[in-house]
């Protein structure tokens, strides 16, 4: 790869994840020109609410994108994570110890996906094909079809409170240090170059020196983990733990993480852009409701941006290579 | 390996971030969550004028089912008639988080009034205390929510009188013994499993004791689910007399089935269905009868239910009056339940009079 490639590679990943971020910016301000009470503090809050398992899990995710492999698990998780929350709250286990067991199992179930990938190397898309759906199963044969709902008020108030007087929900705490954990990883250490670089060339980099497999392994491990705690959050923040809790989700992260610029092919992609994914989908949504959008209309715009999200970055690159021939 | 120690510091912040504190199990807080939060504090006035322009928003289960339709259009109707503003919101899916973004939409466009069916008792609750504490009012509808979270609830009829209506119909339908099964919608709904537990009750009555109830299935209110599952009963079931489906969605789908099958005439079915989605197998014979509240007067009561607490007139307690239009005047029971009526029975020789 020479320097003059790597450069303009750069330059095209700087120029996307700068459109959208602006993109989501403008979206931000015209919302809150246009949209009655979208910029106020309360939405502000709903609207960090309903974001809070797509960020999460959307970090793992992203890292995993970046090798070239995939997690469609991440919900099953999130579901078999609340479903054993119930079940052990049921069973009158303190919830200091119900939570830990929780993120636990959502590491377990990742690890399961990685040794799947890494060890047998079978496809990450036919392996968490199959574990979403194993997964969601256990839940509800853990849970069956009920729901528990009496968790303890103190955490339920924590996850939909605020911090002191101010609008900041609480959990944005949460979001905000493993976004920061993310990147670091992601964009200034060894681990995050690994990344890039499997997803660039498995064999390349394995010529470097390093070890693709143990490292989608514990990629694996990070991303069951954090659907385990977005399980966790999810089941307080709606005081209901149930087995089909977070169904349907992993699609809308890999939307977001695509949305943000992340190459669905692995090698290219950064943190900052699919936050901006992230908020660019959820603000979207959370503005078109409030100004009575039907739920139809909807989906059909949230399906054009990304169709458009995965297009733009193409044709750019096809007018810039015809530019230079 | 440092990638493996970077994921470790991640578990380690994660596990912190969340495990704080001494043993917090569910014996300790028991009751803690069931203390209901008077809000709606102030009297009662019976004779305070009813508003003009209050915003009345409807969110149903799901959009786009038909018996929900009629609910609503209901309720339009009644929120026509006092001058109100009616909106309709609600998601595509029957999940219980869904509805929560819903609800929060609502209190940002400050509405008076949400008429609301919970997808799930418990899910809604935050957002619905944090509406009233907003000014709104919140009724219930179809699928109650906590007690302590809404001001009142229509009930189409009593619990105990659906539950009953649907074993006497099942009974005269077995000829007083055999098995029958029960199609319901999904398993957490509270309506339907308030309804079952009542025909449990009737069932292990002496005057039941021959009538067996083999199965209670489950059609998540899908029409392709509820139609396999009928199928499925009646193949493990080959005795089988009756289906009980209390459900509009499970009903349809079950007549649908034996209509067309071999168990046509054999197997009864009966339930709660809407007369227009039923019309062509009570002529065809399959059912005989079934039954139904009127469900546009359901919508039509939330409406004026909404507005009566929105004025003041009535705050939710047990005992307080107030006039609903056309169906004439109401009396709220205890825990702000407010009763619609008996269900109507609807046969071959009634069911033109209804189109809905």
């Amino acid at each position: 790869m020479s320097a003059e490639l790597t450069a303009t590679r750069g330059a095209r990943l700087a120029n996307w994840n700068v459109a959208i971020i602006a993109i989501t910016v403008i979206v931000l301000i015209v919302a809150a020109a246009t949209v009655d009470s979208f910029g106020t503090s309360r939405n502000f809050g709903f609207l960090v609410l309903d974001l809070l398992p797509i960020a999460l899990v959307a970090l793992p995710m992203t890292l995993v994108i970046v090798t070239g492999e995939i997690d469609l698990s991440v919900a099953s998780t999130l579901g078999l994570s609340s479903a054993v929350m119930g079940y052990l709250w049921n069973a009158n286990q303190p919830i200091e110890t119900i939570i830990p067991v929780c993120l636990l199992l959502g590491a377990v179930l990742g690890a399961v996906n990685g040794f799947f990938v890494t060890v047998l190397g079978l496809p990450s898309l036919a392996v968490t094909i199959g574990t979403f759906a194993l997964y969601r199963g256990l839940a509800f044969v853990v849970l069956g079809d009920g729901a528990v709902a009496d968790f303890p008020a103190l955490y339920t108030d924590w996850v939909t409170g605020t911090i002191g007087g101010t609008a900041i929900p609480n959990v944005l705490i949460i979001i905000v240090v493993l976004a920061v954990v993310f990147g670091v990883i992601l964009h200034a250490t060894p681990v995050g170059r690994a990344v890039f670089a499997v997803g660039a060339s498995e064999q390349a980099a394995r010529f470097a020196g390093i070890r693709p497999g143990r490292l989608k392994f514990w990629l694996y491990v990070a991303s069951g983990l954090v659907a385990g705690l977005a399980g966790v959050l999810w089941t307080l923040r709606y005081s209901s733990a149930r087995a089909d809790n977070g169904a349907g989700l992993e699609l809308a992260v890999v939307a977001a993480v695509l949305l943000g610029g992340v190459s669905i092919f692995g090698g290219k992609g950064a943190l900052p852009g699919v936050i901006a994914g992230v908020v660019l989908l959820g603000s979207l949504q959370n503005a078109l409701r409030l100004s009575d959008v039907s739920n139809e209309a909807l989906n059909v715009v949230t399906g054009v941006l990304l169709i458009v999200s995965v297009l733009a970055p193409n044709l750019a690159r096809s007018v810039l290579q015809r530019r230079r021939t | 390996m440092s990638q493996r120690k970077s994921l470790a510091a991640l578990a380690v912040v994660a596990l912190a971030l969340t495990a704080c504190g001494g043993g917090t199990t569910k014996s300790d807080t028991a009751g803690e969550n069931t203390a209901a939060p008077a809000s709606t504090a102030g009297k009662a006035d019976p004779n305070a004028p009813l508003k003009e322009g209050l915003k009345i928003a409807y969110l149903p289960k799901q959009l786009n089912n038909p018996y929900t339709d009629v609910e609503v259009g209901g309720g339009k109707v009644a929120v026509g008639e006092i001058k109100g503003e009616y909106k309709l919101v609600g998601p595509n899916d029957a999940s219980a988080s869904s509805q929560v973004s819903y609800i929060n939409t609502l209190i940002q466009q400050q509405q008076d009034v949400i008429v609301v069916a919970a997808n799930d008792p418990n899910a809604v609750c935050p957002s619905l205390n944090q509406a009233r504490k907003a000014g709104i009012k919140v009724v219930t509808f179809d699928s109650d929510a906590s007690k302590a979270c809404r001001d009142a609830f229509i009930n189409q009829a009593t619990t105990q009188g659906i539950g009953e209506s649907l074993v006497k119909m099942a009974s005269e339908l077995a000829g007083g013994s055999g098995e029958i099964a029960i199609l319901s919608a999904t398993p957490n709904a509270t309506n339907q499993n308030s309804w079952i537990k009542v025909m449990q009750t009737e069932l292990a009555k002496p005057e039941n004791a021959k009538l067996k109830l083999v199965k209670i299935a489950y059609g998540n209110d899908d029409d392709q689910k509820s139609f396999t599952e009928a199928q499925g009963l009646l193949q493990s079931y080959p005795n089988l007399k009756v289906i009980v489906s209390p459900t509009t969605v499970g009903i349809a789908a079950a007549s649908r089935y034996v209509s067309a099958s071999s168990y046509k005439g054999k197997v009864a079915i009966t339930g709660l269905g809407l007369p227009n989605q039923m019309r062509q197998y009570v002529k065809d014979g399959t059912v005989k009868k079934f039954a139904l509240w009127n469900p546009a007067d359901i919508g039509y009561l939330a409406a004026f239910a909404g507005a009566a607490l929105s004025s003041g007139q009535i705050t939710g307690a047990e005992g307080e009056k107030f006039k609903a239009g056309k169906l004439g005047e109401y009396t709220v029971g205890a825990d702000g339940e407010i009763v619609l009526g008996p269900p109507t029975e609807f046969t071959a020789t009634n069911i033109d009079d209804f189109n809905f």
